[in-house]
């Protein structure tokens, strides 16, 4: 009787702690779907106010004044901080920005902002602001390049290479301030691009209040790692190699962002960034791949701009026969280059119908196409007097760019095309990217594959580099090229201010091109992004880096 | 049990000391200086390099080193990592709780799942659900881990689109590190968004734990499945039913309680195979715990990282394996007073 009372008595309690067990694991998913239903008829959920973007690397620094790549550019130049003018997505004019409105002297030497009030730098964790934006600081942001005893201008080897490769600091005598809203910077010749490189990227307005407090602090390098500005968001966290997060600066002068945070997963394979847009752990995917994919996929979008940036083939035009105009003009029949854009950019590119790309304002219809056709090159060899061809080089840049990511491999393909018409080409490579700039632009090269990026939208900013006498042999025209009236026309252009009689002079110059043949472009090479159908704005331009400034989420 | 508990620290304190061995003599295995290696300072001075030294007692006997090694390892010195310049002991503070509680969940899936399947493939002994459930077992251990994982993510997170595929928690949501554990600081949080984390880390580990549980899982399967067949020849078994007890009884009463016993013996056992394939999966799911990490350290040569983490890694292992002995002696007397170690 008592073993059977202690049995029955097991049972139950057996019983119990089982349904003990069930019933806890029932509470348990009832709470879960509980919480799941309370979170979805929330509107405030997170996700529909911030932006995960992948992104392709990690930023080199925080400040674009110190930078070049693009990679760093996207991730701080429009998010960060504004420029004292910008170019409008539009009509790539220049229109005010920090400074609301500005005025250039006659001679062209002296140039007057005035600064818009009432702009608020970040207030961040690090750094909380109590004055706003003025005159004091655009000098100590452009001081800090101009003067090499600056304080800020040599900390931790900070250079600044985009300033250095426009001449910026024999450009400019003085950056003076006249008032608290008023800025004044004297140039010691005139020059026409000199806004245009204030509104590029690059020239960032930085605290000069923040750099009085590091300077206290004694730690100079944090201007650069710790970012204060006056752009659309602020720094809150960023860990190298993984993440940045951006919050929104509440108090931004232009209309705030209609996000509440923005992050950055660096993610650097490619497949990776791939699976997480397919998953919608990202919503913006930086360089995508698998084009077609994305395109068809019902929730998201391909975005694509062409850059204005020109891969080309440059004949050295001082060196026999390449001084012949015919003979640059057999070759650039002879070559297949719808066949180098599907190989060489897998089609990530519009084949170059002139110097300048599409996008230019600049860019005429009227410029003739080369057009691919052995039999033309080989009547136009004959002309020339070399039926039977003859042997050249061609020199191949050592490292990649978005307008030639493989000049070796491009070469070998001119190689291939050349041989038809009986041209031996030996390919010319393995030099430092150094050594081999120098060597050609001291001559020693007969052909050569290099290309051009723009940093603003001013085509002069393609044509005077590449072509004009000035620049020929000590410069970036490669070419050595001298043509009088082409030069002549670029001149005229840059003197006038009206845009019409501007493309006028740019059409001509251009159809110069195309029938003298200095050089052959090949590619304007594009830049892609895919998105989820849900992000809304516009973010990427033909030129700069990107900008989420109006990004938005439905 | 007190023989028991000595004899179980008794093997920890020979463990120990043949692990921290191994991992003090890697430093002089690996290429490189003995004294970068184990200290991690990659780009010391010279001034640095006599202090270092000085410190690890650098120019005295083996012996010496090795118990000055020991006494930084409980101090919670490991050295810097050469890749990151961080303190290890940090880095494995900051990413050994996530590996933890990856591991765990799959251990718990594949235990509440491999276990009940494992004891009907036994009652059902020789039947059609019985052979469906040892192929299918069969089949899923057969599955290699990293090919697994990727078909995974194919399916569930690309074409599905249900589960992500990538991390932790998605980067939206601010979690302050304070334990490590995702689940634990979501709830310790104070973020407004909290529930939301809460479900989007739930999304997050579902996928990778039931990867890692699938290998695991099918083990427990076949050996619930010959545990219980074990049991039901017992003849405590052949007693009850012919005392008249019916089947339910038998099974949950008896049968279960003494099958899960055996069990739980190899569930300890298991752990290692399962941190190994948690190393692996963790690198297809961009998991930040101490096996991708290791891993990472592997490709770029960060021997102090490598020599620490295999010390760290091994001896957790080594201390669920102790673990799961005294949960099995609590459970099983019998176990206790075997005169031989387990």
């Amino acid at each position: 009787m008592k073993a059977s009372m202690s049995h029955s008595f097991a049972i139950i309690n057996s019983v119990m702690r089982k349904h003990f067990f069930i019933r806890g694991l029932l509470t348990a998913i009832a709470l879960l779907f509980s919480l799941s239903a309370c979170d979805s008829g929330n509107s405030t959920l997170l996700s529909a106010k911030s932006v995960i973007y992948c992104s392709e690397g990690s930023p080199a620094s925080f400040n674009p004044q110190t930078i070049t790549s693009g990679t760093s550019i996207d991730a701080t130049a429009n998010q960060l901080y504004d420029q004292l003018i910008s170019f409008s997505a539009e009509d790539d004019e220049l229109k005010p920005a920090l400074a609301k409105s500005w005025h250039v002297t006659r001679d062209g030497k002296m140039i007057t902002f005035y600064l818009r009030k009432g702009v608020k730098f970040h207030q961040t964790s690090y750094f909380t602001p109590t004055r706003d934006f003025k005159a004091d600081d655009v000098v100590f942001s452009f001081n800090r390049i101009l003067n090499p005893d600056h304080e800020y201008h040599a900390i931790a080897g900070v250079r600044f290479p985009f300033f250095d490769s426009v001449n910026f600091n024999s450009l400019v005598k003085e950056v003076e301030k006249i008032n608290e809203y008023t800025v004044r910077f004297k140039l010691n010749r005139p020059d026409s691009s000199f806004l245009s490189n204030l509104a590029s990227d690059y020239s960032v307005i930085i605290s000069q209040e923040y750099g009085e407090k590091l300077s206290k602090e004694n730690k100079h390098e944090n201007i650069d790692l710790l970012p204060i500005g006056t752009g659309p968001f602020k720094l809150k966290e960023y860990r190298a190699g993984s993440f940045i997060r951006y919050y929104t600066h509440d108090n931004y002068w232009r209309d705030k962002p209609a996000i509440e945070q923005l992050v950055f997963d660096i993610t650097p394979i490619d497949t990776g960034r791939l699976t997480k847009l397919l998953a919608g752990e990202c919503d913006v995917v930086a360089y995508p791949i698998a084009h077609n994919k994305i395109a068809e996929h019902p929730l998201l979008t391909l975005d694509t701009v062409t850059s204005l940036n020109v891969g080309y083939l440059g004949f050295n035009t001082e060196k026999p026969p390449f001084n012949n105009k015919l003979v640059r003009k057999a070759i650039a029949y002879a070559i297949d280059r719808d066949a180098i854009i599907e190989a060489i950019y897998a089609g990530q590119a519009d084949l170059a119908k002139s110097l300048l790309p599409k996008s230019s304002w600049a860019f005429s219809e009227e410029t003739q196409e080369q057009v691919h056709s052995i039999e033309t090159a080989k009547i136009l060899l004959s002309e020339a007097g070399y039926p039977d061809g003859f042997d050249m080089n061609i020199w191949a840049m050592p490292v990649q760019r978005a307008y030639n990511p493989d000049a070796l491999t491009m070469a070998k393909l001119i190689q291939a095309d050349l041989k038809k018409v009986g041209i031996q080409v030996k390919i010319e490579g393995g030099y430092e990217w150094e050594v081999f700039l120098n060597l050609v632009r001291q001559g020693n090269h007969e052909s050569v594959l290099l290309g051009w990026s723009a940093d603003h939208p001013d085509p002069d900013n393609f044509l005077t580099p590449i072509l004009s006498c000035e620049s020929a042999g000590k410069g970036s025209n490669n070419t050595r090229w001298c043509h009088k009236e082409f030069d002549s026309l670029l001149q005229q252009a840059l003197r006038t201010n009206s845009i019409n009689q501007r493309k006028i002079y740019y059409a001509k110059a251009l159809t110069i091109i195309a029938e003298e043949v200095p050089l052959l472009p090949i590619a304007h090479s594009k830049r892609y992004q895919a998105r989820s159908n849900k992000v809304t704005g516009k973010l990427l331009n033909a030129f700069g880096g990107i900008n989420f400034r109006e990004v938005g989420k439905n | 049990m007190l023989n028991f508990t000595i004899r179980r620290l008794y093997l920890l304190f020979f463990t120990m000391f043949l692990l921290t061995l191994v991992s003090f003599s890697l430093s002089f295995l690996f290429p490189g200086e003995q004294l970068v290696n184990i200290s991690g300072k990659v780009n010391a001075t010279p001034a640095q390099l006599v202090l270092l030294a000085e410190q690890y007692h650098h120019h005295e006997g083996f012996f010496t080193q090795y118990w000055i090694y020991l006494q930084h390892i409980f101090d919670g010195e490991f050295g810097v990592s050469m890749a990151s310049h961080l303190p290890i002991s940090t880095e494995i503070i900051n990413l050994l709780p996530a590996t933890m509680e990856l591991s765990l969940t799959a251990l718990f899936i594949a235990m509440i799942i491999g276990i009940p399947v494992g004891f009907i493939a036994a009652i059902r002994h020789k039947k059609l659900t019985d052979n469906v459930i040892l192929t299918i077992a069969m089949l899923g251990y057969s599955i290699p881990v990293f090919w697994l994982g990727l078909l995974a993510i194919l399916v569930f997170s690309i074409q599905l689109n249900w589960l992500p595929s990538a991390g932790q928690i998605s980067l939206l949501y601010e979690i302050k590190h304070v334990t490590g554990m995702q689940f634990i600081d979501i709830l310790l949080s104070d973020s407004e968004y909290k529930w939301q984390a809460f479900q989007n880390a739930t999304s997050h580990l579902i996928l990778p734990a039931c990867v890692i549980a699938l290998a695991p899982g099918t083990l427990f399967i076949r050996l619930a499945r010959t545990a219980m067949m074990e049991v039901l020849e017992k003849g405590y078994i052949r007693a009850a039913k012919s005392k008249g007890l019916t089947f339910n009884q038998i099974i949950y009463r008896h049968a279960i309680r003494n099958a899960l016993i055996n069990v739980i013996r190899h569930v300890g056992l298991q752990f290692a195979n399962l941190i190994t394939i948690a190393m692996v999966t963790e690198v297809i799911f961009s998991w930040p715990g101490i096996g991708r990490w290791l891993i990472e350290s592997i490709y770029q040569r960060d021997y102090t990282a490598i020599q620490a983490g295999l010390l760290v890694l091994s001896s957790s292992i080594f201390f669920v394996h102790i673990l799961t002995d005294f949960i099995y002696a609590a459970l099983n007397p019998l176990a206790r007073d075997s005169k031989h170690g387990a």
